[in-house]
């Protein structure tokens, strides 16, 4: 027996809140993944502090959504009835761990635009994304300090090391540039100064990235083409296998309690 | 996670020492004052202690795969957050532990290595797998359990560092068995399925968990020099009786059957008496036979292999951080 997929009523505000919480909770489950696996303790404890924080992020975003949806709807019936059509994640961060190098790439890529992006939505007139920024933004400060040490250190490290984080880079190029994506429900908030506009933080965003590829002695790649989908829940087909491990006591036992 | 008395013969070196120094060694032991790391101490207390801290170290982190087992598929947003924390929490105590285990004189390095080539052991529990949402539940509930009955001596272990990491560790694992008799609660208390469910693990758990106390103690090998030297407190069967009488009432209020027929209440002792333990199963789960051994083994492994690269990269930069430094200071100069 499956549990129906839940239906929403997606307001511009009830899918915005969902869609950054897709990017935190699917990113947080990626960096679980490794927990116990990692190249050394110290690390399996990293991610897992990173995974944690995305997934508090998360749930503080759901709550939001669900709150403002005004259904019945909670953060668990957002997080694990909805089907990866439903998803509106960003295609970077549901991409698979691979290897450590991918990992750090993802997380690098993704921490260059979060953690400008939550600074400069302290500022919302949205008072309870305020909070959430003014929590979030200290979270992706060390994540953005993190990735890009181990960047350096593995563009830096060995010819190895060099060569699995420039493929990674090369890799992962092409879903960098739906980190600035905006329709017109996103445009509404805008105005309305519940949300920034992502394009603000493209300049900032290129530096970091620029500087820590240069002392990481990477380059970046030539090709600007840029793959999207994943905010209007068209993804890639790991999502799927994703959502149905992350996804799978919930519909094997509707309605239970755990 | 955890301690076990694995019963390792070891070699008497004492006659080769000082006899002044070991009769003030013992002195200060049975004074209970702290041995600290720059202190004198016997070889084979050394090599005692070097051995239980990394077993347990050893413990620490491949406990982290079963329970990381269920990560990913953790039933609510809250549970998955309270178990990845749970396994970060047993990652620390394994850092923590090998940190300890260093204060001895053995490298982290020395340690990890002798787990990977097989030489050093890890607790029996171990290498049972963990089948469903249950058993994240079960082993909170009663590995956590045990653990802590056995760890809670070892505050007042004779050996400064490690009795100061346990007193971190107990909390630790105190929070973990609550949150692990929880999940059993919330469990028992749900649909006939997770009522069976809960049933299931502890089922399956139980038995194992007697076994994490170690041998009895007629066929305890070492259990008085350690007594002696106020490493281990109380023996395997004191330990064992008390979890048994503490958890017997858990499970009635859960609502759940033990699964020991002979399990029954002796007024003239104050204690439960249980039924016979398969010490064979034991022994096999030590000696490799168990239905995990291999797959734990191999995801270390792989962890380890696979991170080789990693690790060094990460070491090459710090040459390479140095050497620029170096030749910075030289035109400096």
């Amino acid at each position: 027996m499956a549990t129906a997929s839940i239906a929403i009523v997606e307001t511009p505000l009830v899918n915005y809140a969902l869609r950054r919480g897709d990017d935190a909770l699917i990113l947080g489950h990626r960096l679980s993944e490794w927990c116990g696996h990692a190249p050394m303790l110290e690390e399996d404890m990293a991610l897992a502090n990173m995974g944690l924080d995305l997934i508090g992020q998360a749930r503080e975003l759901y709550s939001y959504a669900a709150q403002a949806e005004g259904a019945a709807n909670t953060e668990d019936t957002l997080a694990y009835l909805r089907d990866v059509r439903q998803y509106r994640n960003l295609l970077l961060v549901e991409q698979p761990n691979g290897d450590f190098a991918r990992t750090m790439l993802r997380q690098l890529f993704y921490s260059a635009f979060a953690d400008p992006y939550w600074r400069a939505m302290m500022g919302s007139s949205d008072p309870t994304l305020a909070a959430i920024a003014a929590k979030s933004e200290k979270e992706s400060a060390y994540h953005l300090r993190h990735a890009s040490e181990w960047v350096i250190r593995l563009g830096d490290g060995t010819e190895e090391s060099h060569r699995r984080a420039q493929t990674a880079i090369d890799e992962l190029w092409a879903f960098t540039g739906e980190l600035f994506h905006v329709d017109d429900g996103d445009a509404a908030l805008i105005k309305d100064g519940i949300a920034i506009d992502p394009e603000r933080l493209r300049g900032v965003w290129s530096e970091t990235i620029a500087t820590v590829l240069s002392r990481a002695t990477l380059q970046r790649p030539n090709s600007d083409w840029m793959q999207q989908g994943g905010r209007a829940g068209h993804h890639s087909e790991h999502l799927g296998h994703l959502l149905s491990e992350l996804q799978s006591l919930q519909r094997s036992f509707p309605g239970a309690t755990w | 996670m955890y301690t076990q008395a694995l019963n390792a013969p070891q070699s008497d070196e004492r006659h080769l020492e000082d006899a002044d120094k070991s009769a003030r060694f013992e002195a200060r032991v049975a004074n209970e004052q702290r041995i600290e790391p720059n202190d004198w101490m016997p070889a084979a207390y050394r090599k005692t202690l070097t051995r239980q801290i990394s077993q347990h170290a050893h413990s620490e982190i491949v406990g982290m795969l079963p329970e990381g087992n269920w990560i990913t598929r953790a039933p609510t947003l809250r549970r998955k957050a309270a178990l990845l924390a749970k396994v970060q929490d047993e990652c620390g105590h394994g850092l923590y532990l090998y940190a300890a285990a260093e204060t001895l004189g053995s490298s982290r390095e020395e340690l990890v290595d002798q787990l990977l080539g097989g030489k050093a052991k890890y607790s029996s529990i171990f290498n049972y797998p963990t089948l469903t949402w249950a058993d994240i539940g079960a082993i909170g509930w009663l590995v956590d359990g045990a653990a802590i009955m056995n760890q809670i001596p070892l505050c007042r272990c004779s050996y400064g560092p490690y009795a100061r990491a346990m007193i971190r560790v107990c909390k630790e694992e105190s929070f973990h068995q609550r949150q692990g008799y929880e999940i059993m609660v919330t469990l028992s208390r749900g649909t006939d399925e997770q009522k069976a469910m809960a049933q299931d693990a502890l089922n399956r758990w139980w038995w194992p968990c007697l076994m994490m106390f170690g041998p009895p103690d007629q066929q305890s090998q070492h259990g008085n020099q350690s007594t002696r030297w106020k490493i281990k407190r109380f023996s395997n069967d004191e330990l064992r009786q008390k979890f048994v009488d503490a958890t017997v009432p858990q499970a009635r209020y859960l609502g759940l059957t033990m699964p020991d027929p002979e399990l029954r209440f002796n007024d003239a002792t104050q204690h439960w008496d249980f039924g016979a333990i398969d010490w064979q199963e034991f022994a096999d789960v030590l000696a490799g036979f168990g239905p995990c051994n291999r797959d734990r083994m191999a995801a270390r492994r792989k962890a380890h292999d696979d991170g080789a690269w990693v690790r060094e990269a990460a070491q090459a930069y710090a040459d390479k951080e140095r050497a620029r430094r170096a030749a910075d200071n030289a035109v400096a100069a």
